[in-house]
């Protein structure tokens, strides 16, 4: 009997355990998923708490509920893995063998990476709303605030779901309009990168919307120090940034364990190939989702385009046969724009995000850069396809890979 | 590709004029290419420049400022202060190194 052994009971190992399960003899391979929790959270939706649209409790579920027969699901933190040896310690020194590994424990935000941010003020002045803990409090402090300096603050890239700060950014406006208060509250966008978003026409048009929101833009900015007493941001080039309230995305990092056994690099990311997501340094171990270094965004619909054509080579790979179906980074993301509205962007490795429509050419019914109420509907229809297609690994009408049909190119030419 | 013509060489850059080649740099390339972004280099900038060409050797990608600071040793506040504003792009630039990639 071999062994497939999962880190991470999360979007991308469920996905994993449910769409392996089905392709392996239960005669064959035993798989078993390791997750230090039980409860299975809906990320997509804890931005929404902030602003009271979800509760905690419409965004979580029993984990083992969407895991399938066949498949083992041990709670335990994991203390290491020892890749000489095929075998994964936990914290109760319990250890585990494997035939082969898929590391899928995501990645996580880190307050105390940044001087003076996890002290004083945290959770006072001091908020981020990428924990359900951080985002429950967010929605505590907007509910009796009474306006000032807002500032959205990124700390460094990689985050997950890079578009959620503005996402957060579009709907805290949209809130503050609609307790007729926005004339109270002056908000500032600051980000290490040099515009809105990374690439240059997404990021133009998000650009184009901050300024429409009135919400002034900071770029360049790599933070030094959050100065709690003197609520204030201040970089490593000596600019300060002032703030009544401060809504950060504090530095990423994947799991701690993955340092201790040598698999991450310096964020604790597992280098893999990107295009068969296996690690660089050990055959049979892969990184899938969040955790691996791929050059993309860290997001859910990477995980789900990548897992269609990781299952495929994932037993070409049992049988000693080439890994044939490659990724191409495909990612797609709504970006909720409030009142009612978003925006979709359709990506890859190569190709920036263009304007156009998704999935059917000059049809959609979703528009791509555009704001749009299907765009909104879609987005949040999305939480009952995660629970229901998503996570089971049924088919879905998308293709894993990019497809330049319905994106708009002459933009792109500058 | 484009070309272009730097010391009476030609070399290899992308459209925002990285050089592609890492075979193609030197030292006096490097001072060229700092001189036209208005800096001088000095031992401290060198050592940031070595620092960068041997981590690129080694893993394939151009090192991130964090990089920089808990491998290379050289503190984030140094940096800014070296290769003012965009000390990660800067630097690149000057080892004759690909932009350091951005993520989406």
């Amino acid at each position: 009997m071999k062994q497939l052994l999962i880190l991470g009971g999360g979007t991308a190992g469920t996905m994993a355990a449910n769409r392996l399960r089905r392709r392996l003899s239960p005669g064959e391979w035993r798989i078993t998923v390791v997750d230090q929790s039980e409860d299975h959270y809906y990320q997509p939706g804890q931005l929404f708490i902030p602003f009271g649209i979800y509760q905690p409790r419409d965004l979580v579920k029993p984990r083992r509920r969407f895991l399938p027969a066949g498949v083992e699901l041990v709670i335990a933190e994991i203390e290491l893995v020892v890749p000489e040896d095929n075998k994964v310690v936990l914290a109760d020194k319990t250890e585990l063998f494997y035939d082969e590994l898929i590391i899928a424990t995501g990645t996580s935000p880190r307050p105390g990476e940044t001087a003076g941010m996890a002290e004083g003020e945290w959770r006072k002045s001091v908020h981020e709303f990428y924990t359900f803990e951080g985002a429950t409090a967010l929605a505590h402090k907007l509910a009796d605030w009474d306006g000032g300096r807002l500032v959205i603050h990124i700390v460094d890239m990689p985050i997950k779901c890079p578009v959620a700060p503005l996402e957060f950014t579009f709907l805290a406006d949209a809130y503050f309009a609609e307790q007729g208060m926005r004339d109270r509250v002056e908000m500032v966008f600051v980000t290490p990168l040099d515009g809105a978003f990374t690439r240059p026409v997404a990021s133009r048009h998000l650009g184009a919307m901050l300024e429409e929101r009135k919400v002034s833009i900071e770029t360049d900015f790599t933070v030094e120090r959050v100065d709690a007493q003197e609520r204030t941001l201040v970089s490593y080039d000596e600019r300060e940034i002032p703030f009544d309230l401060l809504v950060t995305v504090p530095l990423n990092m994947g799991a701690d364990y993955l340092a201790r056994s040598g698999l991450g690099d310096d964020l604790n990311y597992v280098p893999v190939n990107p295009q068969t997501l296996q690690s660089k340094t050990h055959e049979n171990i892969f990184a899938l989702g969040d955790a691996s270094d791929i050059p993309t965004s860290k997001a859910g619909s990477v995980a789900h385009f990548s897992l269609e054509l990781f299952e495929d080579n994932f037993v070409h790979h049992i049988h000693g046969r080439p890994m044939t179906k490659l990724f191409d980074g495909h990612a797609n993301c709504f970006i909720e724009s409030g009142h009612g509205k978003g925006l979709l962007i359709d990506f890859n490795y190569d190709t920036e995000p263009l304007p156009g429509k998704y999935p059917l050419p000059g049809l959609g019914p979703f528009s791509l850069l555009r704001e749009s109420e299907a765009n909104h509907w879609g987005k949040m229809m999305f939480r009952w396809v995660y629970w229901n297609l998503l996570l089971p690994g049924k088919e879905m009408p998308l293709e894993p890979l990019m497809s330049m049909a319905g994106k708009e190119v002459e933009e792109a030419v500058r | 590709m484009p070309v272009a013509t730097i010391n009476d060489h030609l070399v290899q850059v992308d459209e925002e004029g990285f050089l592609t080649d890492y075979d193609e740099w030197n030292e006096d390339l490097a001072r060229v290419l700092a001189a036209q972004i208005g800096i001088e280099l000095t031992e401290d900038h060198w050592k940031a420049i070595s620092f960068l060409r041997s981590d690129y050797k080694l893993t394939g990608e151009t090192p991130t400022l964090r990089r920089v600071t808990t491998v290379g040793g050289i503190p984030t506040k140094e940096l800014f202060v070296l290769f003012p504003k965009k000390p990660a792009k800067k630097m690149a630039y000057i080892a004759g190194l690909p932009k350091p990639r951005g993520c989406v």
